[in-house]
């Protein structure tokens, strides 16, 4: 369900992050060059209820990974404030965990599984061997997997230990940065159910990152796109689904492949994602949109508060977008 | 089909030596492609739709071999060639897509040199002439501005452009068929979309046969004619897009189409079905049929012989359920709804 | 022990296992080094003589060449005896003791000091990692020969005279171990550096975990592998560099001579005609270094996934 009257869970307020991608001082010294700053987010705010899963969706260059890293406290944010429950949050939380993309990379290739799983227990008087079994046998493998070496496993058994790993600490709430975009379509299926599952069984809350449209909708009761670093749209799934008011993420919609649409001949849409380090003006989509005016191409847009979604669009404030 | 294939693979068979046993990444393929046709390889991680590819072009990497089978192009095989014969027909006559746009560009060299030395080397022209085809099929895969752009180098295009410029290049000599390995796997969605169009318009508009080898369902869906869908190195389902895609007869299609998610519909409050297990290892292909430990309506036969492809609808199917000696078991049940 | 067996096949099974098995190269330079560490470290039991005992010692066996009987003494030494009557094959065998354990001992040394270094640069970045690979950067330029003979000229003149010669083997250790901690640092800071932007570093962060903890419980592990390669390329290069500081008459003492020092002594006679006083301790210090330098070549080889 989205946020209603109960208190936010996580708070996202006006997030931004900004990367230093200069050259070192002397070479910039000798070619003349300036500082080049990579805007990864700007001014992003949102809002994410207990018992909620909240989609970020975006292209590369998005800055959705950067938005999960600074929620679990791995980035500092360059401004605004990230809130956990009530109080705003100093240094890491335990309640905080994160399902990382790679299978491969997200464990120590020379750790057994059970110490992988024990690593994140918080609880020094919880027995971490039983307890790590006990994690492996709720995603759906097997107690006795916990003496094996990661490789021993296929990508799909990874995410399941992945997932146990996260469980081991407890938490309220799961980052999920693309945590099935490198696995297949029938073990991508047996994960994201699992992870639906574990989320209804232990009333957990998302963030859930991916650019994939239709997992996303699959997995999310609300829905953030971002372009450039922005948040475009934030909508309830079904709202943006059957309604979506901005004009890239109609561009989305159209553009992801479809299971039904044999033969599609609709035109792609045009252009590509500008480069991040020197972003166009105004709205940053101006340059991709069927809707643009000159008001596009100089000012910004901001966040437009609808009944229960935001949009920043120019077009749609002016009742343009039709 | 009436006229003759472009492309001809038959009981295709791929074999790599290793000291833990022989592995048959490819296991008796056979499919055809005819001009202007779009034929999509789907299937998972470790179910050869790659090597399969690369058994096509002769680019198999030793120890591995072509074992047994025939490929040939328009008639003639080429699977028995010298390695320079088949140099001189890929890029003349197969043109190649890869997963990595700079897998196929050399970065040293700008966009124009290196079309125009396909051209002139496979077309024979001047190199006056040469040029102006190069900056004719840069415009063509749309690029803008391709009369000064063809003097950039690989590293100044995007992601997209760079695919561009390999389509370019891949069809440059006009070749009679293109063989697209992941072509979009590593572009973002709305990219995607645009090189799936370009790919599909020049290979229609000039009667190329095309090889479609992908991961992605919904690229399989939008853009192919005909689908093979392939399982452990075998081709369990052969056959019209509507056909495998919309309305599939081996179960794997079915649980592997079930597990798609899809953006449109109203099954977001359903569940994916989901396919027990994963796609074997190739030390460990399992006897019989080789998805009958993962498959929901697997029954004595399974596990004991492979099936031939046996017609089912419009389609092929390797499944012993599409074999008129089993539709009793067909019968006590439809489709199965949840493979779970 | 079951877990033991179980290891040891997994050992045997493994890819590396079967990489030695198919290469002559790898056997033969196992087994040559196998025989020379053998004789070395058993070198009191197996000796013929003990050639530092004053009172073994006979002048009168002075220059017997190999295999020849003493023209005084009648006693026949298998590869002959130097000047002072010392047997020449246990005085190898001695000296092999000498130059393995500098040998091993410097490269510890220089693998423990780079290692550390290399991580802390490559995990921290920052100014830790400028001042470290700067320090290094500086004394890449010089040749390490020198720098050895730099702190071993530092050493010897900070030692009090009649500590010397004890104090010469571990000196020894110090000069070659500082002059080869660079290759260690270098390799591991940037192995550090592609091992920590992995996720399991950033998951291991997430669970509370220490710098050092993430550092030597998870990065560590994964950069070990050039480690190795390096560690064996360096017990050859080290071998070396001790030979030459030996024969160059600043490393061990003729109280505790090396293969280095054997040849020292035995360049003196070579153009007398007494060849065997040299030649030995030349041939077994080639074997050695070749033999470890082929297995550290092999094993470069053998972990490098891309050449496989």
């Amino acid at each position: 369900m989205t946020a209603g009257p109960r208190p936010a869970l996580v708070r996202a307020d006006h997030l931004g992050r900004v990367f230093d991608v200069s050259k070192p001082w002397l070479n910039r010294v000798l070619e003349g060059e300036d500082r080049k700053l990579l805007h990864a987010v700007t001014d992003v705010s949102f809002e994410i209820a207990p018992n909620e899963v909240y989609a970020l969706v975006g292209e590369s260059g998005s800055g959705k990974s950067t938005i999960g890293k600074m929620i679990v406290g791995l980035l500092q944010p360059t401004a605004g404030d990230i809130a956990i429950g009530e109080s705003p949050r100093t240094g890491r939380s335990t309640r905080l965990q994160m399902i990382f993309q790679s299978p491969f990379a997200s464990m120590n290739p020379r750790w057994r599984v059970r110490d992988i799983i024990a690593e994140t227990i918080a609880d020094p008087s919880i027995d971490r061997g039983a307890r790590a079994g006990e994690l492996l046998e709720k995603v759906g493998l097997s107690a006795e997997d916990a003496e094996k070496f990661p490789h021993e496993f296929s990508g799909g058994q990874r995410q399941r230990i992945a997932v146990a790993r996260a469980l081991a600490a407890d938490p309220d709430f799961i980052v999920c940065d693309e945590p099935t975009s490198a696995l297949d379509v029938s073990v991508q299926a047996q994960v994201l159910n699992l992870m639906r599952d574990l989320q209804e069984e232990l009333a957990l809350s998302y963030l859930f990152i991916s650019h994939d449209l239709a997992v996303v909708r699959y997995m999310a009761d609300r829905i953030g796109v971002l372009y450039l670093g922005r948040l475009v749209e934030d909508a309830p799934r079904d709202a943006l689904f059957a309604e979506p008011l901005h004009p890239y993420t109609r561009m989305l919609l159209e553009a992801a492949p479809r299971l039904d649409a044999f033969g599609r001949e609709a035109p792609p849409p045009q252009g590509e994602i500008p480069d991040p380090i020197d972003p166009p003006s105004g709205c940053a989509f101006h340059p991709r949109c069927p809707l643009a005016n000159r008001r596009c191409k100089t000012e910004a847009p901001r966040t437009l508060a609808l009944e229960n979604r935001c949009v920043a669009c120019h077009a749609v404030e002016e009742g343009r977008s039709a | 089909m009436t006229q003759s294939p472009v492309l001809s693979v038959t009981d295709l068979v791929v074999e790599i030596p290793t000291r833990r046993g022989v592995l048959r990444p490819v296991d008796s393929v056979s499919f055809d492609i005819a001009a202007g046709e779009v034929l999509g390889v789907v299937g998972e991680s470790g179910a050869g739709k790659s090597m399969t590819g690369s058994a096509v072009i002769g680019l198999i990497d030793p120890p591995g071999r072509i074992a047994s089978g025939e490929v040939r192009l328009n008639g003639a095989r080429i699977d028995n060639l010298r390695p320079s014969e088949m140099r001189r027909i890929r890029g003349k006559r197969i043109g190649m897509v890869f997963q990595d746009p700079m897998a196929s560009l050399n970065p040293l060299l700008t966009v124009g040199d290196q079309l125009e030395e396909t051209i002139q080397v496979h077309l024979g022209l001047r190199r006056a002439e040469a040029r102006k085809r190069a900056i004719a099929a840069l415009e063509e895969v749309g690029i803008p501005a391709a009369d000064r752009r063809i003097d950039s180098y690989p590293h100044e295009f995007s992601g997209g452009m760079r695919q561009r410029v390999v389509i370019a290049l891949a069809l440059a000599a006009e070749p009679e068929m293109v063989i697209a390995d992941e072509p979009t796997t590593a572009l973002d969605v709305s990219v995607q979309a645009q090189i799936v169009a370009l790919l599909r318009r020049l290979c229609r508009e000039r009667g190329a046969a095309v090889m479609l080898i992908t991961h992605d369902m919904g690229v399989i869906a939008e853009t192919a004619d005909r689908v093979a869908v392939m399982y452990a190195g075998r081709v369990v389902e052969i056959g019209p897009v509507r056909e495998v895609v919309g309305a599939p007869s081996h179960p794997y299609s079915v649980g592997l189409m079930g597990a798609t998610p899809s953006t449109s519909g109203d099954a977001a409050s359903e569940r994916l079905k989901q396919i027990p297990g994963a796609m074997p290892r190739l030390l460990s292909i399992p006897s019989g049929c080789a998805f009958h430990p993962r498959c929901p309506r697997a029954f004595d036969t399974c596990d004991r012989e492979a099936p031939p492809l046996l017609r089912s609808g419009s389609s092929l199917a390797a499944c012993w359920l599409c074999s008129p000696d089993h539709q009793h078991l067909v019968q006590s049940a439809t489709l199965p709804e949840a493979i779970e | 022990m079951a877990s033991f067996n179980q290891r040891l096949q997994t050992a045997l099974d493994s890819d590396l296992a079967f990489a030695f098995k198919r290469s002559p190269v790898a056997m033969t330079a196992t087994t040559i080094f196998a025989l020379l560490a053998i004789a070395a470290v058993l070198a009191p039991l197996i000796a013929p003589y003990n050639p530092f005992d004053p009172a073994t010692l006979n002048l009168m066996n002075g220059f017997t060449p190999p295999m020849e009987a003493n023209e005084f003494t009648g006693q026949t030494f298998t590869l002959g005896t130097d000047d002072q009557g010392r047997d020449v094959l246990s005085t190898i065998m001695y000296g092999l003791r000498i130059s393995l354990f500098v040998g091993v001992a410097a490269v510890l040394f220089a693998a423990v000091l780079g290692v550390t270094l290399g991580l802390l640069a490559g995990y921290f970045g920052g100014w830790v990692d400028t001042v470290v690979m700067r320090i290094a950067d500086v004394q890449i330029t010089f040749p390490s020969i020198l720098i050895a003979m730099l702190i071993f000229g530092v050493a010897k003149g900070l030692t009090p005279v009649e500590a010397r010669d004890e104090m010469a083997i571990w000196v020894l250790i110090l000069s070659i171990g500082l002059s080869e901690w660079v290759y260690y640092a270098r390799t591991v800071r940037g192995a550090t550096m592609v091992e920590k932007s992995k996720e399991y570093v950033a998951a291991a962060r997430l669970a509370n975990r220490s710098p050092l903890a993430i550092m030597f419980g998870h990065v560590l592990p994964n950069v070990m592998g050039p480690v190795l390669v390096l560690g064996t390329i360096g017990l050859a290069l080290a071998i070396i560099a001790e030979a030459t500081l030996s024969y160059l008459g600043v490393g061990a003492p003729p109280t505790q001579p090396s293969l280095g020092t054997l040849i020292r002594v035995g360049q003196d006679y070579l153009f007398n005609g007494e060849w065997w006083i040299l030649f030995f301790p030349a041939v077994t210090l080639l074997a050695l270094a070749l033999s470890v330098n082929l297995l550290g070549d092999w094993l470069r080889d053998a972990l490098n996934p891309r050449l496989r």
